[in-house]
């Protein structure tokens, strides 16, 4: 953090100072220059260009100077279905109010909307991106803030669209308050450090509303996802921190709140899953603190494969769900403990909040349909239910010690 | 014609285990709904009593009735009045007087306590219910002639079709479990009122999980508008078969 | 009026009437006569169709009664043992059998009086002793002025002075020129009702004849003495 609070001492310092010696360039109808490209000709480092409302169809417009652009009235620049619109390839570039749209395709060159190539100290803020291929996507990246984009695409199959945020090897950067919609991952992140993606919305994705891989240290604040066709993948990495974030809706198979891949040392608190097939699914996740977060209305609350260890299940809500906790195998290696589950039935007679026995969140009947989905066809049958009640008693199929031994009577107020 | 069934459900509604019913439902539901602050919890509790209780009450009470009618057909028969029209009159007194007690039973407090949509699908499931197994109970009537082996019968069908027939399709999955029998299994839980009652109040509370693996059936096949459809058809059958069967064998038999 | 054609029933293997041929015509009283289980009372449901013929037919007025049910206005039935739907008051039933029966003319309140049906009108058939639900099966069969009555044992279950108004109200329809069918065990009561006599036997009609006839053969003049000895009669000859 530190490092980080540094940088961007330097960027403030840096533009302040060219600030006082630069000048301002001008683009519009009835303005000194009448194309972007005109005036970054013109420009020299530290200057601002300022663009008026129109529609600029210039072609690949590539900024590799130190320089500011502002749209005036979201000035509209247009890819044609043929080019990457907005290319910025040079350090401390500030990029604010333009709306860019209509990038082209490509099947080998991930085209974007505004693409950073090896540049740091850059603002990418109050944009307005439409159809776009791959809408940001920062290339080598430090230092840069994406800010109150809304970033909107049409994609209906998940080979012709690319990502919303498409994030590769970069460092501290900063993804705040963002909304994205329709793009083949909301946010994408591959070899990402120290950075943090706050506040942002990300909905209706084709795939994932946010989709990780190998970026350590990070951290998801306050973010909603709502709606993707497979939720949020966090995949092959260590030291993740997830506060207050809402995982919603998430339907289908194979469709996750969180799906969580070799993943280890993570912090997953505050967050609201509701409404998703797995709410929150753990393969070869280790010490990762699953705290304070609610489970609601869920078909499956947690899905803990066997190859799961020392992760530790406290504090949360289970409300409403089908079934709270499934996992694939006997061995217990995580611990349950102190949290509220709503098919609890005990009792507290000692009155210390806890009830007296333990609880046993593994139904039976998950086990049987892991291996035969259609029995789903049976479920809450008398039948079924029997076996249900019958297996809590005297458990013989799931493994005895798979237990909460202070279950709360209470919800928390979460 | 419009008479008798008046006449005959003013006689039902008036019965004490009709009033015992609508009162024993209200307590239920009331009971769920205002000492659980957990509303799909209210409702998987709900849904034990209409896929359980309400077919039980529905089949012996509508039973019984028939047979404590047995001299009342015949005076009815020996007025001017059609076969048919009687046994239409006592199938639709049946059905409206027990209906009436289901809804006041637990259609108004679902109504009042859970989302309308998931209300209407859990009160369209017991009407159903309630209608099918009135149409059960006037079929083992007029095949037993013997109160007491009607009553057998029908409570034998409902025990059969509440609770042994998915005990034996578990037990046919659990058998099969290596061959592609999924649409064996869905056919074989179609063709069960309960069970198709069962699963249409299960796609409102456990939605999600059912968008899981098996969300393609599921979808499909009882999910969507079709699906509504198909099952409610399928219901339908259960109501009319066992009646007009019921009726043909009326329309013969000696009083 | 009523005419039988080869009427046979069978329940199962057991045959309770076979090839009955009768022909009851208007004016007449007739007394349906037998031992226990000869075939009387299913001879009587087959007329009102609540039994079906295993072969045979019935003709009402001339038309076949099979799938007709419209004949069944002209006849006032008064079953053996009436039983009505238990939280129905009196009143309740008389007014739901004029509902079904759509009577359109006026109704024959005789007996509705004489056994003082109004006092008890309010109470319901379930609080009634057998007695007195048989005075309102006898109501009902009279109510609507039918042209054929048919009573099952009407006398069973009454109390003498109950079975007089209603010997004396069955004269007064058979005054009137209407046909009566009555079946009956206790022959003395009725003796004197009578026109005609069908005597039934292990499902078959012995003889059907006038009372003039019966007395004549005979040389009795009751009709229990009568019947005894022409049956002796039949079997000697």
């Amino acid at each position: 953090m530190k490092d980080l609070t540094y940088h961007f001492l330097v960027l403030f310092f840096v533009l302040t100072h060219t600030v006082v010696l630069a000048k301002n360039i001008h683009v519009g109808p009835g303005k000194e220059n009448r194309s972007i490209r005109a005036a970054l000709l013109l420009a020299k480092d530290g200057d601002t260009i300022f663009v008026y409302h129109s529609l600029y169809k210039e072609g690949n417009i590539i900024i590799n100077k130190k320089i500011t652009m502002i749209g005036v009235d979201y000035p509209v620049i247009d890819g044609d279905k043929k080019f990457e619109v907005v290319s910025i390839k040079s350090d401390n570039v500030i990029f604010r109010g333009f709306q860019v749209q209509n990038s082209g395709y490509g099947s080998l060159n991930d085209l974007g909307g505004i693409k950073v190539y090896d540049a740091g100290n850059i603002i990418i803020e109050n944009n307005i991106l439409e159809n776009n291929f791959f809408s940001i996507y920062i290339n080598f990246g430090k230092n840069i803030l994406i800010k109150n984009n809304k970033i909107r695409a049409y994609g209906i199959e998940e080979q012709q669209i690319g990502n919303g945020i498409h994030c590769w090897k970069s460092d501290s950067l900063q993804i705040i308050g963002n909304h994205i919609q329709g793009h083949r991952d909301g946010i994408y992140f591959e070899f990402v450090t120290h950075s943090i993606i706050w506040r942002n919305v990300s909905r209706f994705n084709i795939r994932y509303g946010l989709h990780f891989m190998f970026s350590n240290d990070d951290a998801y604040i306050n973010n909603v996802f709502d709606g993707n066709g497979a939720g949020v993948a966090v995949m092959y990495t260590k030291k993740v921190t997830m506060y207050n974030n809402t995982f919603k809706n998430s339907t289908g198979d194979a469709s996750y709140g969180i799906l969580l891949k070799e993943i280890s040392d993570a912090e997953i608190v505050g967050n609201r899953f509701l409404s998703n097939t797995s709410a929150l699914f753990l393969e070869g996740a280790n010490r990762i603190m699953i705290k304070k977060n609610v489970f609601s209305n869920n078909g499956w609350g947690l899905k803990i494969q066997a190859n799961c260890m020392e992760n530790v299940i406290s504090q949360n809500n289970f409300i409403g769900n089908t079934f709270d906790v499934s996992t694939n195998g006997s061995l217990v290696l995580n611990k349950f403990d102190k949290n509220y589950w709503d098919k609890y039935e005990g009792y507290d007679l000692d009155k210390d909040m806890y009830g007296d026995i333990p609880f046993h969140p593994l139904n039976v009947y998950s086990f049987i349909i892991e291996n035969n989905p259609i029995a789903m066809l049976l479920f809450r049958s008398f039948m079924v239910t029997l076996l249900e009640k019958t297996e809590k008693l005297i458990p013989s199929i799931t493994p005895e010690d798979f237990r909460d031994d202070h279950p709360l009577l209470k919800a928390y107020s979460l | 014609m419009k008479g008798i069934t008046t006449f005959i459900i003013k006689d039902i509604l008036k019965n004490r285990i009709v009033i015992l019913y609508t009162l024993i439902l209200c307590g239920f539901s009331w009971s769920i709904f205002s000492l659980e602050d957990n509303v799909s919890k209210g409702i998987l509790s709900l849904l034990n009593i209409i896929l359980l209780i309400v077919p039980l009450v529905s089949v012996i009470f509508a039973n019984i009735y028939m047979y404590n009618s047995t001299e009342f057909i015949e005076l009815l028969v020996s007025q001017p009045v059609k076969r048919s029209s009687i046994w239409y009159a006592m199938f639709t007194g049946l059905a409206v007087a027990l209906n009436a007690a289901f809804l006041i039973g637990i259609g108004i407090p679902v109504l009042l306590f859970i989302h309308p949509l998931t209300a209407l699908v859990v009160i369209l499931a017991g009407v159903l219910l309630t209608t099918i197994f009135v149409s059960v109970a006037m079929l083992c009537f007029i095949l037993m002639r013997d109160k007491a082996k009607g009553i057998g019968l029908s409570i034998m069908l409902w025990l059969f079709l509440s609770l042994m027939y998915d005990g034996l399709v578990l037990f046919f999955m659990f058998q099969f479990a290596d061959y592609p029998i999924e649409k064996i299994m869905v056919l074989l839980t179609a063709i069960n009122p309960v069970d198709l009652a069962r699963i249409q109040v299960l796609l409102q509370i456990d939605v999600a999980a059912l968008m899981g693996y098996t969300g393609a059936i599921f979808k499909k096949l009882f999910g969507t508008q079709t699906g509504y459809f198909t099952s409610f058809i399928f219901m339908l059958v259960w109501i009319v078969v066992p009646y007009f069967f019921s009726l043909r064998l009326f329309k013969n038999k000696d009083l | 009026m009523i005419e039988i054609n080869n009427l046979t029933k069978k329940f199962g293997k057991t045959t309770a009437l076979r090839k009955v041929n009768l022909t009851l015509t208007s004016g007449t009283c007739v007394g349906l006569i037998g031992p226990n289980a000869c075939g009387k009372t299913t001879l009587i449901k087959n007329i009102l169709s609540m039994v079906v013929p295993t072969e045979g037919e019935i003709f009402f007025d001339g038309k076949n009664i099979h799938g007709d049910v419209f004949y069944k206005n002209n006849i006032g039935y008064m079953p053996q043992i009436g039983r009505y739907p238990e939280n129905m008051s009196v009143r309740q039933v008389l007014q739901m059998i004029k509902n079904i029966r759509n009577h359109q003319g006026t109704e024959d309140k005789e007996l509705y009086e004489a056994f003082e049906m109004e006092k008890i009108a309010d109470k319901k058939m379930r609080t009634l002793s057998g007695g007195t639900t048989q005075k309102v099966s006898a109501t009902l069969a009279f109510l609507f002025d039918p042209p054929v009555l048919i009573l099952d044992e009407p006398t069973a279950g009454l109390d003498p002075i109950a079975s007089e108004i209603l010997r004396v109200k069955i004269i007064k329809e058979r005054e009137k020129g209407k046909l009566i069918l009555i079946t009956s065990h206790l022959l003395s009561e009725l003796d004197d009702l009578l026109t005609n006599i069908v005597f039934m036997q292990e499902s078959v009609v012995v003889f059907n004849k006038t009372m003039e006839d019966l007395f004549a053969e005979t040389g009795e003049n009751r009709v229990s003495r009568a019947i005894h000895k022409l049956l002796k009669t039949e079997v000697l000859s």
